[in-house]
């Protein structure tokens, strides 16, 4: 088991592309040694969450309760797998307890729970929560005079729920420029709207649809590729720099499945646990020695 | 002779949250655009940066509240009991209650009263759903003493806490004595022919149809139970024995509530022959505070009316 570098430097651009790498890895190997979880959200995210807490987040992995930490909620709470592998990486608790994922007695619950793991700034799991309650976390920061930015990452699907726009307008209204929304806009939702056949599924939303209603919003609005480090790394430090009085949505465009050319944009990816032909290819195509594979 | 008028409980729910601030600098209000009417606009007065308006928006009012409670804050929230509890039910489930948050949801515009805004409004079912709720402590305060109390009890502890406040001015059923003890249901009255549980701003009334009874010749023991969860078992089970009959009044629906409550526990410690007043698996409906309580059977008289039937019937057994 190889740990990686904390990257002090965010500009260190090949060791973010290193750590997402190494997400999708134990998010296919936990996926597949469990035989649960949510495969084609936590891909999406991994690149996202590798430019978080590798990079942009200012947090101490052995003190996961610092009062002035960022902090982060995964308001599309059902990605968890991916959230674990990044904290498990990252140092908050070792990576072979991500095959604990979603058994009895395990802090990794199928959907985060703060009461069990260290380093879960809030539980989520119903969707268009979270971002509310990072519209609490910044308020509170401001309140406290902390430091302390607020990340929150929401799915483009969960952008239907009307919870999600309450809390935009909130945080737009007081003027929350430590928070930073961002939504992992892979174009697909668990099973959504039919286009032209059956498996033709409809992305969410329009093109430019979150764009535009961000915007209406009132807040400052990114879009990048979501798979490109730099442009994610780029966003983030623009994000925070407090540029102007608004919060922040980085709009991400993603693929679902990124990095398993099998599955890859396909809705059923949702939740699809891999054939072992499937893990093998996954692996290989991530990167991973199969060799070293057989050897755990 | 009836219990005198105490102070309006949203009153004390204003001055009360607001003196804790003043020591407090955890304690922030969260208001649901109706600050004028639970008087969380007290708070605004004298805690202005502490009080945050978050607009016609409860579900995130209270995923806000989560947010805030999980930085160190305590959060109490200024709203109806229709939108403090049934609007935002999933972000009090997931967000305050299964992670065990240290926010205080009070409830103002409990039961019937809402100012003739009739059935939207009143909320009847709201003891069956949050004593339902695990993690979730359930008051319901008689006058505006035990309200002070109980905000100051909720305050003291760290975890979710709802309190559900009646609009109008109450009867004040106790003195500056009381003390509230969030473990235990209280005697307000001993009695021998029968014993009336009630909760909330019905115990006065209650304690009224006990007086309407004795005159009558029925003795009544009556029984307050301030908290539904965690229920006082034996304080129910003892008054229930002190007697062998029970009624249970309450401002509610008797689908769940105090009288759920009741018979749960007496079914399984003590079963004890009982009645449930309340409304009968019903809504509300526009109408002035006395015409309702006459229609709903909560008026001290029809209260004592039923109490009288219930032990006829019983009776002829």
């Amino acid at each position: 088991m190889t740990s990686l570098p904390i990257v002090s430097d965010a500009s260190d651009i090949n060791a973010l592309r290193e750590a997402a790498r190494r997400i999708r890895v134990e998010v296919v190997r936990t996926i597949n040694t469990v035989r649960v979880g949510h495969m084609g959200g936590s891909l999406s995210e991994a690149d996202i969450l590798a430019a978080l807490y590798f990079g942009a987040m200012q947090i101490r992995p052995d003190q996961p309760d610092w009062p002035e930490r960022d902090r982060f909620t995964l308001s599309k709470g059902h990605a968890s797998v991916g959230l674990y592998a990044t904290l498990a990486l990252r140092g908050y608790f070792p990576v072979e307890e991500l095959l604990t994922f979603d058994q009895a007695d395990s802090r990794l619950q199928g959907h985060p729970d703060m009461t069990r793991l260290p380093g879960l700034d809030m539980s989520t799991g119903s969707l268009g929560m979270g971002i509310s309650a990072a519209v609490g976390m910044a308020l509170a920061a401001r309140l406290a005079g902390s430091p302390s930015r607020t990340f929150t990452l929401l799915g483009d699907g969960e952008c239907q729920e009307g919870s999600v726009w309450e809390a935009a307008m909130v945080a737009a209204r007081y003027r929350l420029n430590r928070l930073v929304a961002i939504v992992d806009h892979n174009k697909l939702q668990q099973f959504g709207w039919q286009g032209t056949g059956h498996d033709d599924r409809l992305p969410p939303e329009e093109p430019g649809e979150l764009v535009s209603k961000w915007s209406a919003f009132g807040w400052r609005v990114l879009e990048i590729d979501g798979h490109d480090m730099t442009q994610i790394a780029d966003a983030l430090a623009s994000a925070t720099s407090q540029a102007d009085d608004r919060p922040v949505a980085i709009i991400a465009n993603t693929i679902k499945g990124k990095g398993l050319s099998f599955a890859e944009g396909q809705y059923l990816w949702h939740v699809k646990i891999p054939t072992p032909a499937e893990f093998a290819q996954a692996m290989a195509e991530l990167g991973e020695p199969v060799d070293a594979e057989a050897a755990r | 002779m009836t219990l005198p008028m105490g102070r309006a409980m949203r009153e004390v729910f204003g001055e009360t949250v607001t003196a804790l601030a003043d020591t407090d600098p955890r304690v922030v209000m969260l208001d649901g655009d109706l600050g004028t009417s639970t008087r969380a606009e007290i708070f605004q007065r004298a805690h202005p940066e502490r009080f945050l308006q978050m607009g016609i928006a409860e579900q995130n009012m209270l995923g806000v509240a989560a947010g805030m409670a999980a930085s160190g804050f305590m959060p109490f929230i200024s709203t109806f009991v229709a939108f403090a509890v049934v609007r935002p039910l999933d972000q009090i489930r997931v967000l305050i209650a299964q992670p065990k948050l240290n926010v205080k949801i009070i409830g103002s515009y409990a039961g019937l009263f809402v100012g003739a805004a009739g059935k939207t409004h009143q909320i009847v079912d709201d003891i069956a759903i949050m004593r339902a709720m695990p993690n979730m402590v359930t008051i319901s305060p008689a006058d505006d003493l035990e309200t002070a109390q109980a905000i100051r009890w909720a305050a003291a502890y760290d975890g979710p806490v709802y309190i559900r406040l009646v609009r109008d001015v109450t009867q004040r059923l106790f003195d500056d004595a009381y003390a509230f003890d969030v473990a235990k249901a209280v005697v307000v009255r001993q009695g021998t022919d029968v014993t009336l549980v009630s909760t909330g701003a019905q115990t006065p009334r209650v304690v009224d149809a006990a007086e309407i009874l004795a005159q009558a010749g029925i003795s009544c023991h009556v029984l307050h139970v301030p908290t539904l969860k965690p229920l006082d078992v034996a304080g129910i089970v003892a008054a229930a024995n002190k007697t062998g009959l029970v009624v249970t009044v309450e401002e509610h629906s008797i689908i769940g509530g105090l009288g759920g409550a009741v018979a749960e526990t007496l079914g399984e410690h003590s079963p004890t022959a009982m009645k449930r007043i309340g409304l009968q698996d019903t809504f509300g409906e526009s109408a002035s505070n006395a015409e309702l309580l006459d229609r709903f059977g909560l008026s001290s008289n029809r209260v004592a009316e039923q109490v009288t039937a219930f032990l006829a019937q019983r009776a002829r057994r």
